[in-house]
């Protein structure tokens, strides 16, 4: 009899645990977007302020930015804050979404091991560094996972005249997973890859890998702020996630995104218009 | 000679058990009367714990038919086994469960095993987890539990056959005395002694066939059957 | 090896410190798998103990089945819940994607077969020793289940802690249909995965220590609790 009182009362204290927590937040909006603005720590800084103002709740689900804007499609998301405008202009012009807006931008670099195998280091001249590696078949780490990183690496190398994904197995290693697993794999093989400037200043693995090549315009990475269309899922949440999106555009969301600094740098440059 | 509510006599009509074609029990037909101690003696393996199982209702016959009096026998009947079967409760809690499956109430269920175990000399255990009694003691409570269902025919499956003499010694008188109050005992042993203390009449089977039937005072002084013979002299040899 | 003398002095800080984001993530780990535990135990124990007593056509297959789904991949138990739960899924307008009871439904899933499976292998031992006895005092199979689950309620508690440690220990189902969202749905596992890939991995090995120890500290209790229980009951 007395495992009966045992359970009864285990039972009891779960139900209550479950109770109270189930409802302490019920006004919220889902937001995809990028490992890179999760990982960097950017939404962890910029979202409470957020909060504290509106009384909305931010809930971030970090993914690639192909697997993002699936999430959108779908009607999981209220708010996609992604990195590949190619891809956002589509997600809007197919109506998933209502309009893009450019919030802010980094660059994205390509970082190496010290002994820099391919010869590239300080080159700044990404097409040329993406032949050489090629050419070279220095080991080459890649996201694999239809990121917004991973489509501008595909463009790179389209420029460069590279097949890489022929090459894939031997010097091409695709890991598929996101910018901080990838970073991990490629710091343990001594490989390169392309990574948001971001996610490498807040990467704490680094070992003797430093950044072997920047400054290129075709570096750039442009971020966007697109609502999902209310008209294909009535469920989404319109006005919270409208209210969402005009904060991160107002002067105030901006100032916020600028202010956020990493080891004294900062990681990402507002340009909303 | 049916009493009005009694699911006696019992028919074994053409019993056969069968595995893998081999039959363990052949062709038996046999009627058990409301009254004396029936004994169903035989070696290991002439198929006793088997054709209790099958009267009982726990094993199919390959063949042949189980015939009772009622519609519903099962309520009528119980049996206790070699090993005694105890669940993981107080030996109070053994009792009660089964009254419990009889559709007793609390208070009536109670009453009744405190009774029972009065009765079966078990009533300073009652509190102890079953499963930490001696042997004996359990066996005792598996037949104080039988006894309890108020049953008009008890099985009794060699119950004594792990005990040592003083516990058989405690079993036997048990069975004398729900005997003495109206339950109808059919029970196998392979132990001779056994047999002459408790048996009115003896079954004898061997190799799943029926050897004869006597009245135990007959059977012990002149077997008709040559295995009979044999298995008193063979045991007498001993 | 100098990783995991930091992690392990890591970890210590942590703990001691009684830092308020870890006890926010071991408390939603904790609800999510205890929770998927009653909800399997409540499921599994009685039907393991069922196809243990009872005896129908197909039950061989149905347990070969049962047994074979112990080990089901957390990914693809989560893929498929997301599947559901997605608002463009069959059960999307609930609205469940990427909240605890989402990952409670997966966790559940998950474990129901581990619990069941593990509950018919201890029933079947029980019921062939009680068989006899209780078909003799008129226990229909049906009607045995409830003593089974009683009579091997100490034996049966090995059961829930492995459905337990199955729970604990799943990254795969609760980083889907979770989302790994900060201050929602992000517990131990999915923690350890996220600060592994930021490269902090002193501090995802610290994660790792303490998500072990408390998994050993729940074990050692559970068996200290039932011994101690049975010491007396039995």
């Amino acid at each position: 009899m007395k495992m009966n009182r045992f359970s009864a009362s285990l039972l009891a204290t779960l139900l209550i645990l479950s109770a109270t927590i189930a409802s302490a937040a019920d006004r919220y909006i889902v937001v995809a977007s990028t490992t890179s603005t999760e990982n960097s720590g950017l939404f962890s800084y910029i979202l409470p302020i957020f909060t504290e103002k509106s009384g909305i709740e931010v809930r971030v689900v970090a993914k690639g930015t192909g697997k993002a804007i699936r999430m959108a499609q779908d009607g999981d998301a209220d708010v996609l804050f992604v990195h590949h405008k190619p891809s956002e202009e589509k997600f809007v012009a197919e109506g998933y979404g209502l309009q893009r807006f450019d919030v802010m931008y980094n660059d994205f670099i390509l970082v190496g091991p010290d002994s820099d195998p391919a010869g590239i280091s300080g080159n700044s001249d990404i097409t040329a560094v993406f032949k050489k590696i090629g050419d070279k078949e220095a080991l080459f780490a890649s996201r694999g996972d239809d990121s917004g990183t991973h489509k501008k690496e595909q463009g790179l190398w389209k420029e460069a005249g590279i097949d890489q994904e022929a090459a894939s197995g031997t010097w091409y290693r695709a890991t598929g997973q996101g910018m901080g697993a990838t970073l991990n794999a490629a710091v343990a093989m001594g490989a390169y890859a392309l990574s948001d400037r971001a996610t490498w200043i807040a990467y704490k693995n680094k070992g003797d890998f430093t950044i072997s090549s920047e400054g290129s315009p075709l570096l750039f990475n442009q971020y966007g702020v697109i609502m999902v269309n209310p008209e294909k899922h009535p469920h989404v949440k319109a006005e919270d996630g409208q209210a969402f999106i005009d904060w991160v555009l107002s002067k105030e969301g901006q100032d916020a995104i600028a202010s956020f600094k990493l080891d004294g740098q900062q990681l990402f440059f507002p340009n909303a218009q | 000679m049916t009493l009005p509510g009694s699911i006696l006599p019992l028919k074994l009509v053409d019993l056969t058990y069968a595995v893998d074609g081999q039959k363990l029990v052949h062709n038996l037909s046999l009627e058990f009367i409301q009254g004396p101690k029936t004994l169903i003696l035989g070696p290991n393996g002439a198929g006793k714990s088997l054709t209790l199982r099958m009267a009982h209702g726990l094993l199919k016959p390959t063949s042949g038919k189980v015939q009772w009096q009622q519609r519903h026998p099962q309520r009528h009947q119980a049996m206790v086994f070699q090993r005694p079967v105890m669940l993981r409760r107080s030996a109070a809690a053994n009792i009660d469960y089964a009254l419990n499956l009889k559709g007793l109430g609390k208070a009536e269920a109670a009453e009744l095993r405190n009774e029972v175990l009065a009765k079966t000399g078990l009533s300073g255990i009652a509190a102890r987890p079953a499963r930490v009694l001696s042997i004996g003691e359990q066996q005792r409570l598996a037949i104080a539990r039988a006894w309890a269902l108020r049953p008009q025919v008890l099985f009794l499956d060699e119950p004594t056959a792990s005990l040592d003499p003083k516990a058989t010694r405690a079993i036997e008188d048990l069975i004398e005395t729900i005997h003495a109050a109206g339950t109808k005992i059919i029970m196998s042993t392979h132990d001779m002694g056994q047999a002459k203390r408790l048996a009115d009449e003896v079954i004898f089977l061997n190799q799943g066939m029926l050897s004869e039937r006597t009245a135990a005072s007959d059977f012990f002084s002149s077997p008709r059957s040559a295995e009979g013979r044999a298995f008193l002299e063979g045991e007498l040899l001993l | 090896m100098n990783d995991f003398s930091q992690a392990f002095s890591l970890s210590l800080d942590l703990i001691f410190s009684l830092d308020a984001r870890l006890a926010e993530i071991v408390l939603l780990s904790l609800r999510v798998s205890l929770s998927a535990v009653l909800i399997a135990t409540l499921i599994g124990l009685p039907l393991g103990a069922a196809l243990a007593t009872l005896r129908f056509p197909g039950r061989r297959t149905v347990n070969a089945f049962l047994s074979s789904l112990m080990g089901l991949p957390p990914v693809v138990v989560g893929l498929v819940v997301y599947l559901l739960l997605s608002r463009s899924g069959p059960m999307g307008s609930l609205g469940l994607l990427f909240t605890p009871t989402a990952m409670i439904i997966a966790q559940s899933l998950l474990i129901t077969p581990i619990i069941a499976s593990l509950a018919r292998q201890v029933s079947e031992d029980l019921w062939g020793e009680y068989r006899d006895q209780l078909t003799s005092l008129g226990c229909e199979p049906l009607r045995a289940v409830p003593t089974i689950l009683w009579d091997g309620r100490y034996r049966l508690t090995t059961a829930v802690l492995a459905g337990f440690g199955r729970a604990t220990a799943e990254v795969g189902a609760v980083m889907i249909v979770g989302g790994n969202i900060d201050h929602v749905t992000r517990v131990m596992t999915t923690t350890i995965a996220l600060e592994t890939s930021k490269g902090n991995l002193s501090l995802a090995l610290a994660l790792g220590m303490i998500l072990i120890t408390l998994s050993l500290t729940i074990n050692v209790a559970t068996f200290m609790i039932r011994d101690q229980v049975k010491g007396e009951s039995l």
